[in-house]
């Protein structure tokens, strides 16, 4: 197929009086993987429902796989994989019935569906829990199950929302790797996350959401590129007077934040701007110089941090 | 992965998610069915059986009929009633909220009136089913007077689905199960002890009777006792067969709604 894997023109959701997504526009290319960044409320679920082809536009235009979800709603949803924030999986069950019995909506025939699953449980490295109940599994293993569950019937686009949410970093460095094989595979990815590591480890490109709207579009070392500085000084002074503070620093900086607990200066030479700060006897309690990542765009785009 | 349309789109979806629920159930069907086989061995045998014994000391046979006999066939109407309440909700419920197994199936080429109609088939199946053990086990203790009694598995799916129907809707626009024990309480239970159950409508005082024909469980007592014995007029009968049809349309109607609002909205 030629052309986009999704398009979307100015997608509007709205429930009731509230407006949940105002008009955000993008297109995801065959193969790439898009991320949507944004703290909890952005309107990134409900963008997710829309372009799964579950929940209806209110309006703006709306292209999935070439086909318009209005109309061939279940033609779309039958090859695309949908991984839900919770796992919604069956906890009776076991591991190995999860998967068959969820192809069943696919309408696979069960030869098929039981070497699928079993090629799946591989995947997910959980041949062994193959005959577990679902409710014996860890949070990184249902969130497996899950996205094995969601590839049963071989999507060309995969839509992950929130993948890692809730899992500790072994568990999230294991599903990552998982999601870039995914990707080797050819597999088109969406991804939402509040994580901005996540976002710079997982995507091509992405849009930052916030309060229903897209602030900004890229990929990520561009967006921090564009919207922020090299380098970052982290500093914590066991004062309140940061107002004070405030004023003192800003000429060393290109752009100062000043957060409840720490205050951000934006430079390019984060070493030298610390120094020089010495040099003028403002002592912080503790000091940290570190690349700027996607934090600092949404920072500076929304004027508040990603997670609270 | 390769990209593959191995998906056969159009006719009967439903039945996809009917495939789901049968699964499901194979695989956890054990319990429920030691109870469908002694259940109604045991309620007979007490209540039949041994207030029978009592009834006919005092009243001799009720509408011509044996107590044992009498209440026979309305134990098929109650229970199916109740398999139509207890699968409709708390399970549809803990799957639009808890669990979310129906906002999984959502994502998948099923639509929202597919859930339904596959989670109301499945229902339907297992009613049937039930309807036959109980057909069989009423039979034993012989309280079968006529072929009509061959439908009664039919009477028993009809009974589910007009109770299951409107509740399965409910459930799917609910927050929370507090109202499902009111429900239970407050509707379930005098149903199922006022509905001419254990008695003829004749032992209500006459301003009362009337009412008795707005009970939905009335309408299914006394259809399977009409197939049991193999009486009742056309006339009465046609009329409790479409106070249950109607229910039964009415809550698939409702149900399609409420489905489409909670998953796609």
């Amino acid at each position: 197929m030629i052309g986009p894997i999704l398009e979307a023109r100015e997608l509007v959701k709205r429930f009731g009086e509230l407006e949940a997504v105002k008009g955000v526009s993008f297109t995801i290319e065959r193969g790439e993987s898009f991320g949507f960044l944004g703290p909890n409320g952005a309107g990134k679920t409900s963008t997710m429902r829309m372009i799964s082809a579950v929940s209806r536009p209110s309006s703006g235009s709306l292209t999935i796989l070439g086909l318009d979800p209005s109309t061939h709603g279940p033609e779309i949803r039958g090859r695309i994989g949908v991984v839900p924030q919770e796992d919604t999986l069956e906890l009776e069950l076991s591991v190995r019935q999860n998967l068959e019995m969820f192809g069943r909506y696919f309408d696979l025939p069960h030869a098929i569906l039981r070497e699928r699953a079993s090629e799946l449980l591989e995947f997910a490295q959980l041949s062994e829990r193959a005959n577990d109940k679902v409710d014996d599994l860890s949070g990184g293993m249902k969130r497996r199950l899950t996205i094995a569950r969601a590839l049963i019937n071989r999507p060309e686009l995969l839509i992950l929302d929130e993948p890692t949410t809730g899992l500790d970093p072994q568990a999230r460095h294991l599903l990552w790797e998982r999601l870039y094989r995914l990707k080797r595979e050819g597999v088109t990815q969406i991804i939402t996350t509040h994580y901005m590591d996540e976002a710079e480890q997982l995507c091509d490109r992405l849009v930052v959401m916030d309060h229903g709207s897209i602030v900004a579009e890229g990929p990520p070392r561009e967006l921090i590129a564009r919207h922020s500085t090299r380098e970052v000084v982290e500093l914590r002074f066991g004062t309140d007077s940061h107002e004070e503070l405030h004023d003192r620093l800003a000429p060393f900086a290109q752009r100062i934040e000043v957060l409840p607990d720490r205050i951000l200066l934006y430079v390019d030479e984060g070493d030298d701007t610390l120094r020089e700060i010495h040099e003028v006897g403002i002592v912080p309690m503790s000091a940290l110089v570190r690349r700027s990542s996607l934090e600092d765009v949404f920072l500076r785009l929304t004027g508040r941090t990603l997670v609270d | 992965m390769s990209s593959t349309l191995d998906v056969p789109l159009g006719w009967a979806r439903w039945r996809r998610s009917w495939w789901y629920h049968a699964t499901y159930y194979a695989q956890t069907w054990r319990g429920s069915v030691a109870s469908t086989v002694l259940f109604p061995i045991f309620y007979l045998a007490s209540l039949g059986v041994g207030v029978g014994h009592l009834v006919s000391a005092h009243t001799g046979l009720v509408q011509g009929q044996t107590y044992l006999h009498f209440i026979a066939p309305s134990l098929l109407a109650t229970t199916t009633m109740q398999l139509g309440e207890g699968e409709s909700l708390w399970p549809v419920l803990a799957a639009v909220k808890w669990i979310r197994s129906y906002h999984a199936a959502a994502a998948t080429p099923l639509e929202p009136e597919d859930i339904l109609t596959g989670k109301l088939a499945w229902v339907v199946t297992r009613a049937f089913a039930t309807g036959i053990v109980y057909t069989i086990v009423i039979g034993s203790f012989g309280a079968l007077q006529s072929w009509w009694a061959l439908t009664l598995p039919f009477l028993g799916a009809l009974i589910t689905l007009a109770f299951s129907a409107p509740l399965v809707a409910f459930a799917a626009r609910s927050q929370s199960d507090g109202p499902f024990t009111a429900i239970y309480r407050f509707a379930f239970v005098p149903m199922f002890l006022f509905s001419a159950t254990f008695y003829p409508v004749s032992a209500y005082p006459g301003y009362l009777r009337p009412f008795v024909q707005f009970v939905p469980l009335y309408h299914g007592v006394a259809l399977a006792r009409a197939a049991a014995f193999g009486e009742g007029s056309w006339g009465a009968v046609t009329l409790h067969l479409l106070f249950l049809v109607a229910m039964a349309v009415a809550g698939i109607a409702w149900g399609r709604r409420t489905m489409r609002h909670r998953l796609v909205d």
